[in-house]
């Protein structure tokens, strides 16, 4: 473990991450202002300005074309990074996909907000969920140390698996607080995070076209070599991200070696080994429900915590382990998947059907917009749950937590 | 026997001509030339190359006794449409097993 020139800065989130692009060497920042976002490409901006770090900084009329920008640069080789939120990722959406298809190894920090409409710039995670089948990494953060250490190790996975990374973390819940963060020396992460190596070819003696127009059949090349057709490549993708969870899971031990920090790779547990109930969710509510687990526990209710880390990919096979001695799940969703149920809750029953491990699950949506979840919310709702399976029952429509309507 | 061995993670091609595939294979009929009728056979010289005029995918030559690059033809039928002298006619193709 590397202890040399560590220091404790008390930062927020969004600086957080600013301090992670500097530190990975970042060649190629463009991003557009948008709350609660801009203030990681303001400090970025100042970064760059002042001479602390030799990138380019440009700038851009729109998302769509700050992730355009990101696209092109990732392509000819160079380590880029982008930022935004909520409407800002939804007007991104086209390159969302072209980046992912495309295999470019891309970090992009999403602070988490509510979709419009109606406008509101407050948290929820309607945003990245709404992205989830776009091929991308997802993955959540709780505090700031772990969204600083989840950037260190973005880069390492993208440009390991050849998939872009959506590093996500609460609007304002952690954007705008500030915590104490230990940022390690700068020779620590470059000797962790080695230069990107590009597997596009940019060399003017052998041009290439880069994602041409493929057709629906492999198809030989001008060279008479049988090359992937549309579906070869989406199969590629798919393979690329359910091999991820090792490389995710590896870099995360790596890193706890050479920093002192893992964050649990996929997945985590607060008090889950016993627990009767667990209560899920993905981000800083685990924190909420952390607090609730406690207070849970001196009621004498075995209650745990399970932690999303990463939802793309998803880690079925983590989650059917994590759960295996439960009665009970409750699932705390801050987004909806609009006529259904909470995207985390579907997914979660979708992976245990058939797996012969069953704990009853219940899908809570909370937060939404920013309305405030606090620990006794978390608390109402798992004992609801874990008498509701007391009581033999097993299904439950959603819930809306703190719903005045 | 699959796609894997051309080693690539995303679509990638060399600028030649056809990289996007041979179109050729779209084609569910081909055109077939009728030198009989053809005006610029007929005249012994250059002449009408209608049919290479409005080809849109460029693959009729533009020659006495024309030529079609059967590798890039999609069969749309439009020379054989604008034929003035009703030299082409459009022939099916076999049915694929």
């Amino acid at each position: 473990m590397t202890t040399t020139k560590h220091k404790v800065h008390v930062l927020t989130g969004n600086e957080a991450v600013a301090t992670a692009a500097k530190l990975c060497r970042v060649q190629v920042v463009a991003a557009y202002p948008i709350t609660p976002q801009s203030s990681v490409v303001e400090t970025l901006s100042k970064i760059i300005e002042q001479g602390e770090l030799k990138a380019e900084f440009v700038t851009v009329e729109s998302e769509h074309s700050a992730l355009a920008v990101c696209i092109a640069a990732s392509t000819v080789g160079a380590r880029v990074f982008t930022a935004t939120s909520a409407n800002g990722l939804a007007y991104m959406c086209e390159q969302v996909h072209w980046a992912a298809g495309a295999r470019l190894p891309i970090v992009m920090g999403l602070a988490n907000r509510a979709m419009a409409a109606p406008w509101s710039v407050l948290n929820d995670q309607q945003d990245s969920m709404t992205m989830r089948d776009a091929g991308w990494i997802q993955i959540f953060c709780r505090n700031n140390q772990e969204i600083f250490d989840t950037f260190v190790q973005a880069f390492k996975i993208a440009e390991t698996v050849h998939v872009p990374v959506m590093v996500c973390y609460d609007g304002y819940i952690l954007s705008h607080t500030v915590m104490p963060v230990e940022i390690p020396a700068q020779e620590s992460v470059d000797a962790f995070l080695p230069p990107y190596k590009p597997h596009t070819i940019l060399d003017p003696a052998h041009p290439r076209n880069l994602n041409p127009v493929t057709l629906a059949d492999p198809r030989r090349n001008g060279d008479g070599e049988l090359c992937h057709g549309y579906m070869e490549l989406r199969y590629l993708h798919q393979e690329a991200l359910l091999n991820a969870p090792a490389v995710i899971t590896a870099v995360d031990q790596e890193y706890g070696k050479a920093f002192g920090r893992s964050w649990g790779g996929m997945a985590w547990g607060y008090q889950a080994e016993d627990a009767e109930i667990l209560l899920m969710a993905a981000g800083s509510l685990c924190m909420e429900a952390s607090v609730a687990v406690d207070r849970l526990r001196q009621e004498g209710i075995k209650a745990g915590v399970l932690g999303l880390r990463v939802y793309r990919p998803f880690p079925k096979k983590e989650l059917i382990e994590a759960t295996k001695n439960a009665k009970v799940v409750a699932v705390f969703d801050k987004s909806m998947s609009y006529g259904n149920e909470g995207p985390i809750c579907a997914d979660l029953k979708a992976a245990l059907y058939g797996s012969g491990s069953a704990p009853i699950v219940h899908g809570y949506i909370t937060g939404l917009g920013g309305r405030d979840v606090k620990y006794r919310h978390l608390m109402d709702a798992a004992k609801t749950s874990l008498t509701a399976a007391n009581n033999g029952i097993s299904t439950k429509a959603s819930e809306w937590i703190n719903c005045q309507i | 026997m699959g796609t894997r061995d051309c080693g690539q993670k995303s679509a990638m091609s060399s600028p030649c001509i056809g990289e996007a595939g041979r179109t050729g294979d779209w084609r569910s009929t081909r055109p077939e030339f009728d030198p009989a009728k053809c005006l610029a056979v007929k005249a012994g010289r250059p002449a009408c190359f209608q049919c290479w005029a409005y080809c849109p995918e460029g693959v009729i030559k533009k020659e006495v006794g024309s030529e079609v690059d059967l590798t890039y033809c999609k069969g749309c039928g439009i020379c054989v449409e604008v034929c003035p002298s009703g030299a082409i006619t459009m022939i099916p193709e076999p049915e694929e097993e």
